[in-house]
């Protein structure tokens, strides 16, 4: 078994395929229409057989206040591992995205809090050992 | 409305104020890993949030929010009253 595709809930699905795509550098591998959205995946490019990432719409009730308390604390709702967290915040910056937390040592990490344009928190950790 | 002595009663809340010292505007999350990896310090998201609710209104605390974000910054000038009160002074022999 392993894990195939994670959901992260997303206000705008043509906003999120844009940064997960050319922010990001992940590549869509599903894109098809189910009625008013889109059934969308986007997967590490370098890593086709990898976990997919669903940039699902905020359709059920719930979700809209579970991810807006979660962003209110700064908490992210996943991690994306980087080789070096600092070249990728001052990228990000440069390029006008948002960090909630710049990149901070913790452990045996470096980590870092990005905004995803569409209304969650990503960490960027970088393994440090 | 917390009065300041109270508010520093609380090492957690003296670690807080170290740890915002570090950096205008911290999320949540970012103050409980740093308590948790500098401090080992584990208490409740909760608990933590009510540290800086009595910071926040004994006057040492700022809150903004902007976005979808809320941001923590300290502020030190309610602890002057301190050095005013007592303020340092040489003790003769």
């Amino acid at each position: 078994m392993k894990l195939q595709t994670i959901s992260i809930f997303v206000d705008d699905q043509h906003r999120a395929v844009d940064f997960y795509t050319s922010r990001l550098g992940f590549s869509v591998t599903a894109d098809i229409p189910m009625g008013e959205h889109r059934w969308l995946t986007v997967v590490d490019p370098t890593r086709p057989d990898g976990t997919q990432i669903s940039l699902e719409p905020k359709g059920h009730p719930a979700v809209r206040p579970f991810t807006e308390a979660l962003a209110a604390d700064g908490i992210p709702f996943c991690v994306l591992g980087v080789d070096d967290v600092h070249n990728e915040y001052d990228r990000l910056v440069a390029l006008g995205e948002t960090f909630t937390q710049p990149p901070t040592p913790m452990g045996p990490v470096i980590v870092a809090v990005l905004d995803d344009t569409c209304g969650n928190l990503l960490q960027l950790a970088q393994w440090v050992g | 409305m917390t009065d300041i002595y109270k508010a520093l009663a609380d090492e957690t809340r003296r670690v807080l104020l170290d740890e915002l010292l570090g950096r205008d505007e911290q999320t949540l999350f970012e103050l409980c890993m740093k308590l948790a990896m500098n401090h080992d310090l584990t208490p409740t998201r909760q608990a933590v949030s009510q540290h800086l609710g009595v910071l926040e209104e004994a006057g040492l605390v700022r809150t903004e929010r902007r976005g979808r974000y809320k941001f923590h910054t300290v502020d030190t000038t309610p602890l002057s009253q301190i050095s005013e009160r007592w303020p340092s002074r040489e003790v003769q022999p």
